[in-house]
C-alpha cells in the first residue's frame, strides 16, 4: 500500500508537486497521532472528572445548575 | 492598514486526498500574509485541531482560543507546542459534503520579531453538540522570516485533507 501524499507549491515558480510521504514522515505522523490521542484522552478524562465534581457539588448544595449560574451572575 | 491583496498561489486537493499542503519559497516582498482555507478531513474523529508549521519548525508555538460547540462557549490554550493549532477539523462526522471555512492572518511575517497570527474558523455539523466555531491568537517564538508554511492535521486524528479541500495564499501590502 503506498504512503499518503502531500502537496507542495513553490510560490516562486507556481509549480505544484504531489509527493508521496517517506517512511520517516509516516512514522512521525503515527507518533504524533499517538501523542495526540493520549493528550486528548487525558483532556477528556479531566473534563469528565470536572463535570462529575460539579454535579456532586450541586447535589451537596441542593441547587440546580441554573440556580448556581444565578448565584454567580 | 492593508490596502492590497494579491493572490500568490492556490491549490485544490485531488481525488486521493493529501496529508498536507505546503507553501514554499514565499517571497518577503509583502507586509502580511493571508490564508483562506476550505477543508474537510477523511476520518471521523471529532475534537481535533489542525494546524500549521512555519519553516518546517516543530517548536515554539503557543496559542489561546475561544470556541463554541453548540452548547457552551469555552476557552483554552497551550504553550511550547510542536505546531500552531488554527481550527477544529471538519471530519466525516460533520454534515455530509460540507467544508469548514478558516481564515489565517500573519502580520509582519518577514520581520525579525516573533511571529504572531490570528485565525477564525467555522464548521457545519448538524448535531446538538459539536465543535463549530473558534477564534485563535497564536505566537511562533522565532525571529526568522517566514518562507514556508505547511498546513496539516498535525494533531493526530491520522487523517488526510479530503478531495476538494482548497487553500489560497495571499500577500498583503500596506502601501
Amino acid at each position: 500500500m503506498p504512503n499518503p501524499t502531500k502537496i507542495i507549491i513553490d510560490c516562486s515558480t507556481g509549480i505544484e508537486e504531489i509527493i508521496e510521504l517517506t517512511d520517516a514522515e509516516v512514522a512521525e505522523m503515527t507518533y504524533a497521532a499517538e501523542l495526540a490521542a493520549e493528550k486528548k484522552a487525558e483532556e477528556d478524562a479531566e473534563a469528565a472528572s470536572d463535570a462529575i465534581a460539579k454535579a456532586a457539588l450541586l447535589v451537596k448544595l441542593g441547587i440546580t445548575a441554573d440556580e448556581a449560574k444565578l448565584l454567580l451572575a | 492598514m492593508a490596502n492590497t491583496f494579491e493572490l500568490i498561489t492556490s491549490t485544490t486537493v485531488g481525488a486521493g486526498g493529501s496529508s498536507s499542503i505546503d507553501f514554499t519559497s514565499i517571497a518577503s516582498t509583502y507586509t502580511d500574509l493571508l490564508i483562506k482555507l476550505s477543508t474537510r478531513q477523511t476520518g471521523s474523529a471529532v475534537g481535533y485541531q489542525f494546524g500549521i508549521r512555519f519553516n518546517g519548525s516543530s517548536s515554539g508555538y503557543s496559542r489561546i482560543l475561544l470556541y463554541g460547540d453548540g452548547v457552551a462557549v469555552n476557552a483554552g490554550g497551550g504553550s511550547a507546542e510542536t505546531f500552531a493549532r488554527i481550527a477544529f477539523t471538519q471530519s466525516s462526522t460533520y454534515t455530509a459534503n460540507t467544508f469548514n471555512n478558516v481564515e489565517l492572518y500573519i502580520p509582519n511575517y518577514a520581520g525579525s520579531a516573533y511571529k504572531s497570527f490570528s485565525t477564525d474558523g467555522v464548521s457545519e455539523g448538524n448535531a446538538t453538540q459539536i465543535y463549530s466555531a473558534g477564534i485563535y491568537a497564536g505566537l511562533w517564538s522565532n525571529t526568522a522570516a517566514i518562507t514556508s508554511i505547511s498546513i496539516s492535521e498535525y494533531s493526530g486524528s491520522g487523517t488526510n485533507f479530503a478531495q476538494y479541500t482548497t487553500a489560497y495564499l495571499y500577500g498583503v501590502k500596506n502601501a
